[in-house]
């Protein structure tokens, strides 16, 4: 048994455990366990990433000006915010500056990126842990349409169509064949809506998934596809023909009409649908306060959406940059991913070996090499685990700190940061949810706080595609076409050595690359991203990362399943394929490494 | 949501008429007589939806998002009404014992008809614990749940070659599905991600045909797979005027000129992505102005830079071959299409095995 206090959580892993794998309705692979104490409140809580794909082992010696379509790769579902962070390293590197249309249309293509993910994480990944899918049955249409129509003026909302969507859901559940509902925690008392909310949030989850796929064409229309769009060093690859010949070959009139107007579309849905459900649901869970976890102690973001090209400075970025340490509100600290006291990397307690593992290291000069073995405590084998031992090595997710302490990434740090900023963006927003729920600030600190930011974020993110989408036409009509810049397209042109660093804020929170370049190719690549400052395990010290202190004294409904748990987790949208790559400065060595 | 197979289709503006000539035709390509027809109809609106179990290794969950990416059918369709999608940790409601009580049930309840959907691969290296499903490595999972499946589709570039985290050096010595099983026929889906359309229509032509796919000697379906990209280029008249993009946001690339100077490797990817497109026909990469990267081909990662010209492309003789493998191509998409041309069963399984006549590698 160990107890012991850190972050203000008391930590103690005698009660029973609970063990959780895989975590679904994420992306990539994940396992946590908990103890629970008799009550059934979760006393100490361990998340494992379980998986490893050395990409940045694989970049080293390629074309730092291939380098976005690997990195783009970490992640399919965050597609693009890798490859927009990993050029934006290369050009710090090479003193490359892009043209103003080519940074309207980067940001354009990272929000729609943050809409369409937020829209999606919201109904396909983390409503089922508020909606009872099976509850929606007992509903009457008739009171939903009512409901529908009190919260918003979305056309879709008759009796009838509720009825018929409740007939097919009906028809299904009678088949026996589930599909992806099977084996769900239906009838939980957990889950709080009123049978007729539920049938409005079943409704909506599959109008959701017929109107998310539109969203992304606007990635098709300047990347030519979506996932996985193009991306380019110096700018962006589509050309801009508005009245020349050969028009009809770039993007001319017709294509800036066709982003224009899934831009209003996707405002329109957000803001019509998304987030009248978000309040509606979130009604019903006020008294639901646990997950605060790290959010109201240490949070961190490193901003992005820069308003004019080739200025990263903190003024001239749209999402908020700055860190919050010890809970302390009152004032945002400024960070510098350059400064290698900073941010750094530590590994005692991931499957990685350094020379001193006490020492955490600044990414530039981050090393990795795997090092898979099991706690002595752990129980089962080493290829097959049934407990994990987290006083050893436990995890594929290394420990980023800033200045030391464990971080809380993502939409709801983004709020807080704005929010104590006093940016009317973020603050505004945040006021007018806390008043017409009834509930005060201390409220944001918790699992619904987190998944109602990354709503008003996705509607913020909508609003601000239209921004961008002006001002390229604003641009273009004042005669400016440029979307490149090729005067260091050449390696001839770069210096013998050099360094870089780029960063985004990702749908999942704060994300940076650090390249080093040497005679014209990749020398060094390290990402570090959202989910590993929020899934990151333990470090020397004991502290534990944000997944950890989400779950932390959560009572858990019925000990067998999972649902609060869950519930929690998906809140950060967790992305295991992004956190859970390493570097190394020897690539080749690694892959004779075979753990006995 | 629980339509049948039938029931989608009429809400898809399918007629009755239409509905059971489409059933003749599938009689006919099964070799089966008319009389089989009503069978055959009846089957159709009442049969349960086959259990699809969607199983991800090391990955970056593209496939996915690019399933869900679907015009037609829409995703809703394909997920709630055609297939039964009892697995899939990206979408499904459980997790843990929950989940992977999901996988024992269908395996027992549906053994030998159950269709295995691999997204990602298996690494070997780290005693394969570099992908930990349930606390065991994914490829016994893999091993386990193919052990009784129909077929496998292996989804993406991951599952058919090996994709970006088997690129050199392959730390986790990712390795792609059908080297680990051999005993089950495989479909593959390749491409970074495939195109949604092509990802449903493969899952709907094995539902409405009752078969798999014509294949060429790489195990892809040849219907999307058996023309290159630069075949089907609605820029391919510019190379052949020789007229290119020299450099980024040139006047060629303002005009729409051929990308090939700028490493475009149209000419030797097999994909669809020219006719089909992508994102319910919106566009393609070629159209957006970057070259294409080839990212359905096996080890693409590894061909030289995406920039650098693809060389040796005159012993292609485009001209040439092209038109040959047009017309093979024709000849398969009207063999789908045509299928009252009373196919056999048997020849069909004896074309899919030996074509080589039809290969154009």
């Amino acid at each position: 048994m160990t107890a012991y206090e850190t972050q203000g959580f008391k930590l103690d892993n005698s009660g029973k455990r609970v063990v959780v794998d895989p975590v679904t309705r994420i992306e990539g692979h994940m396992r946590v366990e908990v103890n629970l104490d008799s009550n059934n409140v979760i006393r100490n809580a361990v998340s494992t990433g379980t998986m490893w794909r050395g990409l940045e082992v694989i970049l080293k010696g390629r074309d730092p000006r291939d380098a976005w379509a690997f990195t783009e790769r970490i992640c399919g579902v965050c597609t693009g915010t890798h490859a927009l962070t990993s050029v934006r390293a290369v050009e710090d590197a090479l003193d490359i500056k892009i043209p103003e249309n080519a940074n309207s249309i980067r940001n354009i293509m990272q929000l729609t990126l943050q809409a369409h993910d937020h829209l999606v994480h919201f109904y396909h990944l983390h409503a089922l842990d508020w909606v009872d899918v099976v509850s929606a049955l007992k509903a009457d249409p008739k009171r939903t349409s009512e409901i529908a129509q009190s919260i918003s003026s979305w056309p879709l909302s008759s009796p009838g169509y509720f009825r018929d969507v409740q007939n097919r859901l009906k028809k299904f559940v009678e088949s026996g064949q589930l599909g992806p509902f099977m084996n769900g925690y239906w009838g939980n008392p957990a889950y709080k809506l009123p049978p007729e909310v539920n049938l409005l949030a079943v409704t909506h989850y599959l109008e959701a998934l017929d109107f998310q796929k539109d969203i992304v064409k606007i990635h098709t229309i300047y990347g030519g596809k979506n996932p996985h769009p193009n991306w380019l060093v110096g700018g962006v690859p589509c050309a801009i023909n508005i009245d020349e010949v050969g028009a009809v070959g770039a993007v001319n009139m017709e294509r800036l009409n066709l982003v224009s107007s899934i831009i209003d579309r996707t405002i329109d849905f957000i803001d019509n649908v998304y987030i009248p459900d978000l309040l509606a649901i979130a009604g019903f869970y006020k008294s639901w306060t646990y997950g605060g976890g790290l959010s109201s102690k240490s949070v961190l973001s490193y901003g992005d959406i820069p308003d004019k090209a080739n200025d990263h400075s903190a003024g001239n970025l749209l999402l908020p940059r700055g860190a919050i340490i010890n809970g302390d509100l009152s004032k945002v600290h400024e960070v510098d991913l350059r400064d290698p006291e900073q941010i750094q990397e530590f590994v005692a307690h991931s499957w990685f070996k350094y020379p001193d593992e006490k020492k955490g290291l600044h990414p530039w000069d981050g090393i990795t090499e795997p090092h898979y073995e099991l706690g002595k405590n752990a129980k089962g084998s080493k290829t097959n685990i049934e407990q994990i031992d987290e006083s050893g090595k436990y995890s594929w997710i290394k420990s980023p700190r800033w200045r030391g302490h464990a971080m809380e990434v993502g939409p709801l740090a983004r709020y807080i940061i704005g929010y104590v900023q006093k940016n009317p963006e973020f603050k505004e927003p945040v006021d007018k949810v806390l008043k017409d729920l009834g509930l005060p600030l201390q409220a944001l600190f918790s699992t619904l706080g987190r998944t109602a930011a990354r709503g008003l974020e996705a509607s913020w993110a909508a609003h601000k595609m239209r921004y961008f989408q002006d001002k390229l036409m604003a641009n273009l009509k004042a005669g400016d076409l440029s979307t490149a810049n090729i005067d260091k397209w050449e390696p001839s042109s770069w210096p013998k050595e050099t360094k870089g660093v780029g960063f985004t804020e990702a749908p999942r929170g704060a994300l940076a690359h650090w390249v080093r370049i040497k005679d014209g190719k990749i020398d060094n690549y390290q990402c570090v991203v959202p989910t590993t400052w929020n899934g990151s395990p333990r470090d020397t010290k004991g502290q534990i990362g944000a997944f950890e202190a989400s779950l932390m004294n959560t009572p858990l409904a019925k000990a067998d399943q999972p649902l609060e748990i869950l519930r929690t987790l998906h809140s950060f949208d967790p992305c295991l394929a992004c956190s859970t790559h390493v570097m190394s400065p020897d690539g080749a060595e690694m892959t004779q490494v075979k753990v006995r | 949501m629980v339509e049948t197979f039938y029931e989608v289709m009429r809400r898809q503006g399918i007629t009755r008429r239409s509905f059971l000539k489409y059933c003749s035709l599938t009689a006919a390509s099964l070799g089966l007589g008319p009389a089989f027809v009503p069978r055959i109809a009846h089957a159709m609106e009442t049969k349960p939806r086959t259990p699809v179990l969607w199983l991800h290794g090391l990955e970056c969950t593209c496939c996915s998002e690019s399933f869900i990416r679907s015009a037609h059918p829409l995703a809703k369709d394909a997920v709630l009404s055609m297939i039964s999608l009892d697995y899939d940790d990206t979408i499904m409601t459980a997790a843990g014992h929950q989940a992977e009580a999901i996988l024992d049930e269908v395996m027992t309840k549906y053994k030998g008809n159950y269709i295995l959907a691999v997204e990602g691969n298996p690494p070997l290296n780290q005693d394969g614990m570099s992908c930990i499903i349930g606390g065991k490595p994914f490829v016994d999972q893999l091993k386990r749940v193919a052990k009784d499946c129909k077929a496998i589709i292996s989804w993406g570039s991951c599952a058919s070659w090996g994709c970006v985290q088997a690129a050199k050096p392959n730390p986790t010595q990712a390795t792609p599905v059908h080297k680990v099983i051999t005993d089950k026929p495989i479909i593959k889906v390749p491409g970074c991600p495939p195109i949604a359309e092509v990802m449903t229509a493969v899952i709907t032509y094995m539902l409405t045909f009752d078969r798999l796919p014509e294949l060429d000697r790489q195990g892809r379906p040849k219907m999307f797979y058996g023309q290159r990209i630069h075949d089907k280029c609605y820029r391919r008249p510019h190379f052949d005027a020789g007229q290119f993009a020299e450099a980024w946001d040139d006047d060629g690339a303002r005009r729409g000129y051929c990308l090939y100077k700028m490493g475009c490797k149209g000419p030797t990817t097999y994909n669809a992505c020219s006719t089909v497109r992508w994102n319910d026909g919106v566009s393609f990469p070629i159209q957006s102005g970057h070259g294409c990267i080839g990212c359905s081909e096996d080890g693409f990662w590894d061909k030289g830079g995406f920039y650098e010209r693809v060389t040796g492309i005159k012993q292609f003789g485009i001209e040439a071959n092209a038109d040959k493998i047009g017309g093979v191509a024709v000849g398969v998409v009207g063999a789908a299409v045509v299928a009252h041309a009373a196919v056999s069963a048997i020849k069909q399984s004896r074309r899919q095995q030996g074509d080589a006549s039809e290969q154009n590698k």
